[in-house]
């Protein structure tokens, strides 16, 4: 159980039956009256917001969230799927449940899975994953009408600006928090 | 700071020091003291300045830290600074008066001069300022008496959503009459038993002070804190002793009147800063 008090940025409750991020917070309390705390909640699974204002005697309800290793397998009719490698258990996400993430999804990518209630919500991906490119124009030398970037495919389909001397076949690194290009690997 | 101080000295105020751990805090329904020891460290010096007052000294002040439990925003810090003065035969409305004149007096000798901008709106200290009865607010702004809010429990969140964003914009404004049940130290208006002589002023929407004509009835204060105490009790907050002493002395203090200014939200307006945060060296956070 939590209390008004425990309010914050990112705390996330259980409100009638379904799990809330607190988006925004405020503490606003008028001369000698009661404390109010004004929250803006995010509802996780269909990520519809409103505003609340909760008293100093209202208590919530932890939402019950697990994260879970699991291994991406593959993409089928929009779905995404992906296994735990312990129990065999298989679960699918929906394109809009896996956002940008998919811009990096390789297959066997082992991400971590949010469940709520044993129902799951959300991925997250590494920070940082090496994807090699497939398409890319070859290196002109002078061409600097695109300045020392030029833009690339990798291997997930996703484009991305590199220096001028990336070329297909190479292996780079990319961040998937910006969607930016770090740096190249060698194998 | 200085300018605060030479106000109060340039009219004969005694500048005084009370005891910041005490051993019972005024007890009031959402004010929590942090617990030192066996004892509290205090939410306002405002008992020991009474006590002072009953003494036989007629004009004071002080500036000191003090500390509210749960108390965090952009606008609240657990530990802050307040400015508290007290005048033996004076009532609320020489305490309006003397706002003016000090906000008046301290935006000049700081420099801030008397037109100033607080988040973008202007803001102008020149006296008279706004007066508006917390019923006439209530009517004006939220289109019900104060008494239908108080009855739905809605009094407070009908004057942060409503009331309060409406009040001190363009000139300040002085908030005052509240219903007795929420002025549990201010004196019951002669002229009106419902309310208490008790005010807030507001600065562009932002509540700077809090000031009353003071109960000077032992009983009638013994009451309103037992009431204070057996609230706390039903929400579950917890208890602390009766201020005895005070009681003991409230039965010699004049007719006086006194107020409590967050210094903190004054040098917010004085340097047009957003969040308290940016007016203190170091944040609980930073610690």
């Amino acid at each position: 159980m939590y209390n008004a008090s425990d309010l914050r940025k990112g705390l996330r409750l259980k409100i009638e039956g379904d799990p809330y991020v607190v988006t925004e917070f405020n503490f606003v309390k008028p001369g000698k009256g009661q404390a109010l705390y004004r929250c803006k909640l995010k509802n996780m699974i269909n990520g519809s917001q409103f505003e609340r204002t909760f008293r100093s005697v209202d208590s919530f309800d932890e939402a019950d969230l697990q994260e879970k290793k699991m291994q991406y397998l593959y993409m089928e009719e929009e779905k995404y799927c992906f296994m735990d490698n312990n129990t065999y258990e298989q679960v699918f996400l929906t394109a809009d449940q896996v956002g940008d993430a998919s811009n990096f999804l390789l297959e066997n990518l082992e991400v971590e899975i949010l469940f709520f209630e044993d129902r799951p919500l959300g991925i997250s991906i590494p920070n940082f994953v090496d994807l090699v490119i497939t398409e890319a124009e070859p290196w002109a030398k002078g061409d600097s009408v695109t300045g020392n970037n030029k833009p690339v495919v990798v291997e997930t389909g996703y484009r991305i600006m590199v220096p001028a001397f990336v070329e297909e076949g190479d292996k780079i690194r990319v961040d998937t928090r910006t969607g930016e290009y770090l740096t190249r690997v060698k194998d | 700071m200085e300018a605060v101080r030479r106000f109060f000295i340039e009219r004969d105020y005694l500048e005084v020091e009370t005891p910041n751990r005490i051993p019972a805090p005024v007890p009031e329904t959402h004010i929590d003291s942090f617990a030192s020891g066996d004892w509290f460290l205090h939410p306002s010096p405002e008992v020991c300045m009474k006590r002072l007052l009953a003494a036989g000294y007629e004009r004071l002040f002080q500036i000191c830290k003090c500390y509210r439990e749960g108390e965090r925003g952009a606008r609240h810090l657990p530990e802050f600074t307040l400015l508290e003065w007290y005048r033996a035969g004076a009532d609320y409305t020489d305490l309006m008066r003397d706002c003016e004149a000090l906000l008046s007096c301290v935006a000049g000798w700081t420099g801030a001069g008397g037109r100033l901008a607080f988040q973008g709106v202007p803001l102008d200290l020149e006296p008279p300022w706004e007066r508006i009865t917390v019923d006439e607010a209530f009517r004006r702004y939220a289109a019900m008496p104060v008494k239908e809010a108080l009855d739905a429990d809605r009094f407070e969140e009908i004057l942060v959503d409503r009331v309060e964003p409406r009040l001190g914009f363009g000139k300040p404004a002085f908030l005052y009459d509240y219903p007795l049940p929420l002025a549990s130290l201010a004196k019951k208006k002669k002229a009106d038993p419902r309310v208490a002589e008790r005010f807030e002023l507001y600065l562009c929407g932002m509540e700077l002070a809090n000031g009353f004509s003071e109960l000077t009835d032992p009983e009638e204060q013994r009451c309103r804190f037992e009431e204070a105490m057996e609230q706390r009790r039903r929400i579950g907050k917890p208890a602390s002793p009766m201020p005895e002493p005070f009681l003991a002395d409230l039965a010699g203090m004049p007719e006086a009147a006194g107020i409590a200014l967050g210094l903190d939200r004054l040098v917010m307006v004085l340097t047009d800063s957003a969040t308290i945060d940016r007016v203190v060296a170091f944040t609980p956070e930073m610690l």
